[in-house]
């Protein structure tokens, strides 16, 4: 009887690793094939090793350096992607939050007609606004302009982000609420004193949210920013792909640098992620 | 509920300060409401019904849509994109059923692959897919080099077949997006209370039939809902076969999001509308259905 337990847990054990194994080996494979690259001197990362024979910093020192013309402009395009993403969360934070507060706290009049126009944007695929939004941002003069892409990547990201803290801010209590315009409080010092602080951890997952997703676009990217000083780091190892003598491995060591902040980012605030972006999912 | 008792108060007439009652006067309510979303408004209205308005308006001669269905490359997309919504979105959902079911698992090392496994949909597309494509490359191609190692012989020139470039392109898709649908199933699965899987135990029901009876009843709605939520944004994914394939070999592994693209740069814009609005009558029903399941 015990054998037979402990057989059975053995083999459920190895059922467990029979997936695992795969699951852990698909999952890193590209992403450790980026990183052989970037540490592999240049015709070495080819060879199919496991570890190269001689491993080398160099190509990060290049491209730190800017030491190759497709990435002269390295530290600046980092600094616009920056900019852009942290454009990006303050804005759609300052606009998602302020309307989940009207549509869930004030229980305005055609706040269901808000939601609804934002959920609809939800939905449309972003390939398909990309062209309209190319489009009208000439129109607007922007194209060139930062401005072009965090306003792009806000109308992306708001509705999802008004969605899921308009979910979060129906579950407080209506009572705060009163209390505080018992004593007084106009909405606005409901919102900022009372709303917002309540709010927090909603707040971080959706701003971790816009983040990420400004700092990963790159279709919006290459389509309204072309010039070299405007453009994102993604738009940069993009044009890599248009020259045939291109160097794979610094392009791989910059996308591999690329990958580290949001990388660190999701993992520094994955509680909030994983409870303030789900919650809402799982409601539907 | 307490929405009809604070417009009702609100309907009221207006309570003195001190009386003791609490909100505010309807039109007050109203004036602070329309502060408050007015900025999404106008991002919305700038941005979203401009964008779209002049998008029908640039796509409203009929003589496009000839043109379009003319065009021998239009019919492959829309077979491409249609391959793409049933074939990758499907085997993608159910890979992540399975793996919600894995992930669910208290183990510790089970929770330490939990987490390196959302790196493909934590960190950006343009560096992993662009070394998914190294990866595959005919000639100096680590796999292609694995092939020649071990066999002897060359490995297939992967993307330059149509059928094998948007297989693999579904697989990109999916090694992206995978993480992201796992973790919202696996939600799902913790939310289901842990008394019925015990009740069933000392019924003896076997893992099957604790799937089928207690599982799947709690998360099918959930299954659902997100299936038709990724084939919507999947619609949209461009990156997958723009950054692997580009839409070749000679255009026939373009999807709906790489075309309208593909137009612009030829600076077809109308016929890059017109085949965004060709898209519609997919999209359309799946939007309507979804916004019934979420806006209630």
């Amino acid at each position: 009887m015990r054998m037979r337990g402990l057989m059975r847990g053995v083999s459920t054990e190895a059922a467990l690793l029979l997936v695992g194994i795969p699951v852990l080996l698909w999952t890193l494979i590209p992403i450790y094939h980026m990183f052989l690259f970037a540490i592999s001197p240049k015709d070495a990362a080819f060879s199919g090793q496991l570890w190269p024979t001689n491993p080398t910093l160099r190509n990060f020192e290049i491209v730190f350096g800017q030491k190759h013309h497709f990435l002269y402009k390295f530290w600046l395009q980092m600094f616009n992607s920056l900019v852009i993403s942290a454009g990006t969360a303050v804005l759609t934070l300052l606009i998602a939050s302020a309307a989940a507060f009207a549509i869930s706290r004030l229980r305005m009049k055609g706040g269901r007609l808000v939601m609804n126009l934002a959920l609809f944007t939800y939905f449309i695929p972003a390939a398909f606004l990309a062209v309209p939004m190319y489009k009208t941002m000439g129109m607007y003069g922007l194209l060139n302009n930062d401005w072009a892409l965090v306003l792009a990547m806000v109308t992306v990201a708001s509705p999802y982000a008004i969605w899921i803290l308009r979910q979060a801010s129906d579950k407080l209590p209506v009572e705060l609420d009163e209390a505080a315009l018992i004593d007084g409080a106009s909405p606005f010092q409901l919102f900022r004193l009372i709303y917002i602080p309540l709010m927090v951890p909603s707040l971080i997952a959706v701003g971790t949210y816009a983040l990420l997703l400004a700092w990963n676009e790159y279709l919006y990217a290459f389509l309204l920013l072309s010039r070299e000083t405007a453009i994102t780091l993604p738009v940069a190892l993009g044009n890599f792909l248009s020259a045939d003598d291109s160097p794979w491995e610094l392009l791989m060591t910059a996308g591999f640098i690329y990958a580290l902040p949001p990388a660190a980012i999701y993992y520094a605030f994955r509680k909030y992620m994983s409870s303030g972006l789900t919650a809402g999912a799982v409601k539907g | 509920m307490t929405a009809t008792t604070t417009i009702d108060e609100a309907a009221r007439p207006k309570p003195r300060p001190g009386a003791g009652r609490a909100g505010l006067a309807l039109s007050q309510r109203q004036v602070w409401g329309l502060l408050f979303t007015a900025p999404y408004i106008a991002v919305f209205l700038g941005f979203v019904v401009f964008p779209v308005g002049y998008a029908f308006w640039l796509a409203r001669s009929p003589h496009l849509y000839v043109e379009l269905a003319d065009d021998p490359i239009f019919l492959r997309t829309v077979v491409n994109t249609l391959v793409f919504l049933i074939v990758a979105i499907n085997i993608k959902m159910m890979m992540a059923l399975f793996l919600s079911g894995f992930f669910a698992q208290k183990r510790w090392w089970v929770k330490v692959l939990a987490v390196l496994f959302v790196l493909p949909w934590a960190v950006p597309s343009i560096p992993t897919i662009l070394s998914i494509r190294f990866m595959l490359n005919p000639e100096w191609g680590v796999i292609n080099t694995l092939i020649f190692k071990l066999t002897g012989e060359d490995g297939p020139n992967w993307l330059n077949d149509p059928t094998l470039a948007l297989s693999l392109s579904m697989a990109v898709h999916i090694w992206k997006s995978l993480p992201f649908w796992t973790l919202i199933l696996l939600a799902g699965r913790l939310a289901i209370p842990h008394e019925l899987y015990e009740a069933a135990s000392v019924d003896g029901a076997g893992a099957w039939h604790r799937f089928r009876f207690i599982t799947w009843p709690s998360i099918s709605t959930l299954y659902v809902t997100c299936t038709l939520l990724s084939m919507i944004f999947t619609v949209g994914d461009f990156n997958s076969v723009y950054l692997l394939t580009g839409g070749g070999p000679a255009d026939l592994t373009h999807v709906l999001a790489t075309l309208g693209i593909r137009y612009l740069r030829l600076d077809q814009v109308g016929l890059a509308m017109a085949s965004i609005v060709c898209a519609l009558p997919l999209i359309l029903p799946l939007v309507f259905f979804m916004m019934k399941r979420l806006s209630k």
